[in-house]
């Protein structure tokens, strides 16, 4: 087993960016991410790689566009406000389908908001953010192990499916130190025929475009899209269960909630309540059928955010309200604490046994 | 024998430009100094959004449509990841001059080593005729249909003054296509700003003042003619940044 180093979730995700051969950064410094830029703009010309503090986060995402385009690994980072500016980039991105790795380690909103954590920009990364018909693949790491491996996953499935995969982090998260595994170094393996690469005269042009002024194309391309989004919610699907075979109430959380939850269900259970935690790892696709297959067995469930309520959305929906969901949810840069879940917890409880 | 041939740079896909627009001209000289430098084969170029906007359907070399005004950044990221590869942006008035100024400025003070052609016609094409940050003072427009009003809107930007007070761009040049003349210097500003980047010198654009007959509400002719009327006064041709002759002179 290789050895363990002490990062900052931050770091770790620089770091496994370049273990997985992503050799150009694009960013702009804003908090609490600022430090993925600092450490690229450390490593990056060691190692004959590419760090360029673009003017904004929109020429930033406008770089990741272009070095897209030509088929290599490349990825950027902000923070809420200014994953907002890129939102343009992101939407041709997604338009031109290419693959990228676009890394929000969110604060509170909305507006210029504050630089505590928060998960307020859930239904930003998950329900398109830019204009037009087009997802993401969402990563939500909860540990900095995770933002290590959720990295060179993020990589890996931007090009597998040609699409831009964004890593949905939190101030918490990015600033937190942990022990941390690197991952193994890894490369692309995928062919990427349609990059600009230049034609050496060997072959038609290529292009890069979102562009298609007849309808009838355009809307092939949605539907093409959509087709591929259907695989990738049949195959891609990833969470983490916890406790949940005897479990009669489900907390469900992601990123830091789910470490806070983790011990809250820990305490229920010592207090002899029966519950569970379904910790979905990608928010889009979103663990549907496992949720769905949950409220045949518990009596509630309970959402954990750092918002003012989003992810319960997609829980009622996959759950299809059969059960009660319940809301436990701190903003604007709050956490909740252990004991406020708990708190819920038995809320849920007396309103389901009453 | 062979007099005139459509340069091998330029595919076979008829222009969607309107009668008497000069587009066609800029689109011929770009390609011609890539056919000249012999650079097809590694030359990446980039379409704006404007009435260039199919530009990537023209020229022969690989190309990428980028978002408006952010041809300059994409640009940067395609030299940055290719450094070998000639990369070229195309790009109109509205695109390079207001929504995408940040981008132009920022481009030229890295001396990111790219080639701009930058298209000056003095108003919004595709759009169907609204004024432009380089709309000349009094110009009848959609969106100043009593004349550009200096006291609200303010004057024109004149890019290639603007960019030749920083001190990183290699080469501003403004020229015109109104007459075989400017066009032949023309012709030779584009190819010069491509030849830079070869050599590695680093940012050249050109400015190219151009007409637009549809919006401007003349012939295609009497176009011309306000170029040399209107346009030239406001916008004088020349050289504006030239960094090899600094470099001589040091």
């Amino acid at each position: 087993m290789a050895d363990k180093v002490l990062m900052k979730g931050n770091e770790a995700i620089a770091e496994a960016a370049i273990l997985a051969g992503c050799r150009h950064y694009f960013g702009y410094p804003i908090t609490p991410q600022t430090e993925i830029a600092a450490y690229m703009a450390k490593r990056m010309p060691k190692i004959g790689g590419v760090f360029l503090q673009a003017e904004s986060e929109i020429s930033a995402i406008n770089m990741v566009y272009g070095v897209a385009g030509a088929g290599f690994r490349v990825m950027t980072s902000s923070s809420s406000p200014g994953v907002s500016l890129k939102q343009e980039g992101i939407s041709y991105i997604a338009g031109a389908d290419l693959p990228a790795l676009i890394v929000n380690v969110q604060r509170g909103g909305p507006g210029l908001g504050g630089i505590q954590p928060s998960q307020s920009d859930y239904f930003q990364a998950t329900k398109g953010g830019g204009h037009g018909d087009y997802r993401l693949i969402v990563l939500a790491p909860s540990s900095v192990q995770e933002m290590a491996d959720m990295t060179a996953k993020a990589f890996e499935l931007a090009e597998k499916y040609r699409m831009p995969a964004m890593l949905l982090a939190d101030g918490t998260m990015g600033q937190m130190m942990e022990p941390v595994e690197l991952p193994e170094p890894s490369e692309s393996k995928v062919e990427k025929p349609w990059a600009v690469t230049g034609t050496k005269k060997e072959r038609k042009h290529n292009i890069i475009n979102s562009l298609y002024l007849n309808p009838e194309e355009l809307e092939r391309t949605n539907f093409e899209r959509y087709e591929r989004y259907k695989t990738i919610e049949e195959n891609e699907v990833l969470y983490e269960s916890y406790k949940m075979e005897d479990a009669e109430y489900c907390v469900v959380a992601f990123g830091i909630a789910a470490r806070v939850s983790k011990n809250a269900v820990n305490a229920a259970r010592a207090r002899g309540l029966k519950v569970g935690m379904i910790r979905p790892i990608t928010l889009w696709p979103f663990p549907k059928d496992v949720l769905a297959k949950a409220a045949e067995q518990v009596k509630g469930f309970l959402s954990v955010e750092l918002s003012m309520g989003q992810m319960i959305e997609d829980l009622r929906l996959a759950t299809a309200c059969r059960r009660p969901v319940h809301l436990c949810n701190r903003a604007g840069g709050m956490i909740p604490s252990p004991e406020e879940v708990l708190d819920a917890l038995n809320k849920l409880k007396g309103e389901c046994e009453a | 024998m062979t007099v005139f041939e459509k340069p091998k740079a330029l595919t076979d896909k008829p222009f969607h430009y309107c009668p008497g627009c000069t587009h066609g001209i800029i689109h011929r000289l770009v390609a011609e100094a890539i056919d000249e430098l012999d650079i097809e084969g590694r030359t990446v170029g980039v379409a704006p959004v404007g009435c260039a906007v199919m530009a990537y359907d023209y020229f022969a070399c690989d190309m990428v449509e980028a978002a408006h005004g952010r041809a300059p950044a994409v640009a940067t990221g395609l030299k940055r990841c290719m450094p070998d590869h000639i990369i070229f942006t195309y790009q109109g008035d509205g695109d390079l001059a207001s929504i995408g100024m940040a981008e132009t400025v920022h481009a030229a003070t890295r001396n990111e080593n790219i080639t701009i052609i930058f298209v000056n016609n003095a108003i919004y094409g595709m759009t169907g005729g609204q004024m432009a940050p380089t709309s000349l003072p009094g110009q009848v427009t959609q969106t100043s249909p009593y004349g550009r009003d200096v006291a609200t809107v303010g004057l024109p930007i004149k890019v290639s003054e603007l960019l030749s007070s920083l001190d990183a761009p290699y080469y501003v040049e403004r020229v015109a296509v109104n007459n075989v003349k400017n066009v032949r210097n023309a012709k030779k500003a584009i190819k010069r700003a491509f030849q830079n980047q070869v050599e590695g010198r680093g940012f050249s654009l050109v400015e190219v003042v151009s007409s637009c007959p549809t919006n401007w509400g003349k012939t295609p002719e009497a176009a011309l003619q306000w170029i040399d009327e209107k346009m030239i006064p406001y916008y004088p041709l020349g050289v504006y940044k030239d960094r090899s002759k600094e470099e001589e002179q040091a």
